[in-house]
């Protein structure tokens, strides 16, 4: 563990109704500070409940996570842990307390016991960083999706955290909302410095962090770039995860013999790989 | 066609009623409420609806949509109106015919509770019109956290408020929803005898509840991961304050309450 580790996830292993059901087995990360972590998984691999041991909504069966240098099993650092760590959840509704968008990134700030004359400069910021304030006044049930998610996000950013541990936050949404939440969280750890992992199912999105995490059955079956992970293409298959097309496309195109690069993601990256390779004097 | 239903019934304007603490407006209308209760004659009930109506006006609340509030209850109303008038006992019988006997203590009784009530239903909706339902969670708060002492969950109970005004929207959709993909499988929820009409409901209740303690679930996590720890040091964004308007409205509503006293001295003679 060196002095930039901000959540240490060490031999954890978690499970439900008293040993029973085993959802993680012996699982080890460190994500540094700065760092955008996507945590890739199918359904019941395990992701989510990894999610909730990050900011201690979950207290590991064994080992131990640290999030700051902070045991999430101490009661006591409970509070400052989940203002470090700031989750956004699945469904946008069901995460809004407050009638008014304001009040409701009001809420963890009350909760912290923040002054209320510092309050409305901290929620302005935040909604300023997210987007949002000309929502401010709103009432949330009629924004969209995405919208929501984006105050979900600016009540998280309200309390100043380091991390933002997004629980596949976009899996509600349609591909514009998607899209925008994910622009968001990615401004937010370009500009801010704020580490985010980012638990999903669509390998496009994890495509686009510094580092995937793949979980399966409970354990990491692979960690490391985008370019790395998805060049396995078996492995991935094996777990029924499928890599990105492109990855897929250019794993196809290598078997058959064309000379491509290894960590070919997208469309773009494809097109000039393949002009190239037609064109050799370009 | 559910999202039509109006939330609460707050009439959103801006005016010195609405503007007042709403501790100060829980406050006034306890004490209009013990203003109705110290009335004794017709000429009292006139200065009461005067006052209502000069209330109406000062908070730019239309009177007939004050009144209208009273329609709702217009079976219980004329219910206290014939039961007082019919079944109490006095002296002086107007008239006696068979079981049926009706005395002038029986009529002004009858005449006072059903006025009583109507006063009570229009004073309480001067208040819920002209306070946001968010607002009066926060007043009650506030009013009843002297309580916590004698571990009365005052901010249990007005968060809990807080929470079901947020989601009745969310749950008005999620049942239209619902009553789609039933009707499209098939349910029908317009016709049959009522008890046929309740037994078609069973499918459009029974997801919703599932939903809405998969909701609450939801909602307690998201809550605790914002550091929610109940009420203790916890700071308000809204914070409630009395100013001179305040001070100003209760001393009117002890104004009212002293004319009606005094009125009852001079016209109806005893106190009841």
């Amino acid at each position: 563990m060196n002095d930039r580790t901000q959540i240490l996830v060490d031999h954890v292993s978690y499970s439900y109704d008293g040993g029973e059901t085993i959802v993680l087995d012996d699982v080890s990360l460190d994500i540094k500070a700065g760092e955008f972590v996507a945590v890739l998984g199918h359904n019941g691999c395990g992701k989510s409940t990894l999610a909730k041991l990050l900011n201690g909504l979950y207290v590991p069966t064994k080992g131990s996570v640290h999030v700051c240098g902070m045991d999430t099993a101490d009661d006591d650092l409970v509070l400052p842990i989940r203002q470090r760590a700031g989750m956004i959840f699945q469904n946008p509704d069901n995460q809004i307390v407050a009638s008014i968008v304001k009040e409701d990134v009001a809420f963890g700030l009350e909760n912290l016991g923040i002054p209320t004359e510092e309050m409305l400069p901290r929620i302005e910021s935040a909604l300023n960083s997210v987007g949002m304030i000309q929502f401010a006044d709103s009432a949330p049930h009629l924004l969209s999706g995405g919208q929501k998610q984006r105050v979900a996000i600016a009540g998280i950013i309200a309390m100043q955290p380091n991390i933002i541990i997004a629980d596949e936050s976009t899996s509600m949404l349609d591909p514009t909302g998607r899209k925008d939440v994910l622009d968001t969280v990615k401004m937010l750890n370009r500009q801010k410095g704020i580490t985010v992992v980012w638990i999903t199912h669509f390998m496009e999105e994890a495509a686009q962090a510094d580092r995937i995490v793949v979980m399966n059955e409970g354990k990491i079956v692979a960690n490391g770039t985008p370019g790395d992970v998805f060049h396995d293409v078996e492995k991935m298959r094996a777990i029924h995860l499928d890599v990105p097309h492109m990855a897929d496309l250019s794993h196809r195109l290598r078997k058959a013999g064309m000379p491509l690069p290894e960590s070919i993601l997208t469309v773009d990256e494809m097109a000039k790989e393949v002009a190239a390779l037609l064109c050799p004097s370009k | 066609m559910l999202k039509d239903i109006t939330l609460g019934q707050y009439y959103p304007a801006d005016s010195a009623v609405h503007r007042l603490d709403p501790r100060t407006k829980i406050l006034l209308t306890v004490l209009f409420i013990v203003a109705v209760f110290m009335v004794h004659t017709l000429a009292g009930y006139a200065i009461i609806l005067g006052f209502v109506y000069l209330a109406s006006r000062l908070s730019n609340v239309p009177f007939k949509l004050l009144m209208r509030g009273v329609k709702p209850l217009r079976f219980i109303i004329v219910l206290t109106f014939l039961l007082n008038l019919f079944f109490s006992t006095g002296e002086t019988m107007l008239i006696s015919w068979g079981f049926l006997k009706i005395s002038a203590e029986g009529l002004t009784q009858a005449i006072h509770y059903s006025l009583r009530l109507v006063f009570l239903v229009v004073g309480t909706s001067l208040l819920t019109l002209t306070t946001a339902p968010v607002v009066l969670c926060d007043g009650l708060e506030v009013l009843l956290s002297p309580l916590k002492k004698v571990h009365f969950p005052a901010h249990e109970l007005a968060m809990i408020m807080t929470i079901a005004l947020r989601f009745i929207p969310t749950l008005l959709e999620e049942t239209d929803k619902i009553m789609k993909a039933q009707t499209a499988r098939g349910a029908d929820f317009e016709t049959g005898n009522p008890i046929q009409r309740a037994k078609a409901m069973v499918p459009l209740l029974v997801p919703l509840f599932v939903s809405a303690f998969r909701r609450a679930g939801d909602l307690a996590m998201a809550m605790e991961s914002r550091c929610y720890h109940g009420g203790e040091n916890r700071t308000r964004l809204r914070v409630l304050k009395m100013t001179k308007a305040d001070f100003i409205a209760i001393l009117i509503v002890l104004g009212l309450i002293g004319v009606i006293v005094l009125e009852g001295v001079l016209l109806g003679g005893v106190l009841l």
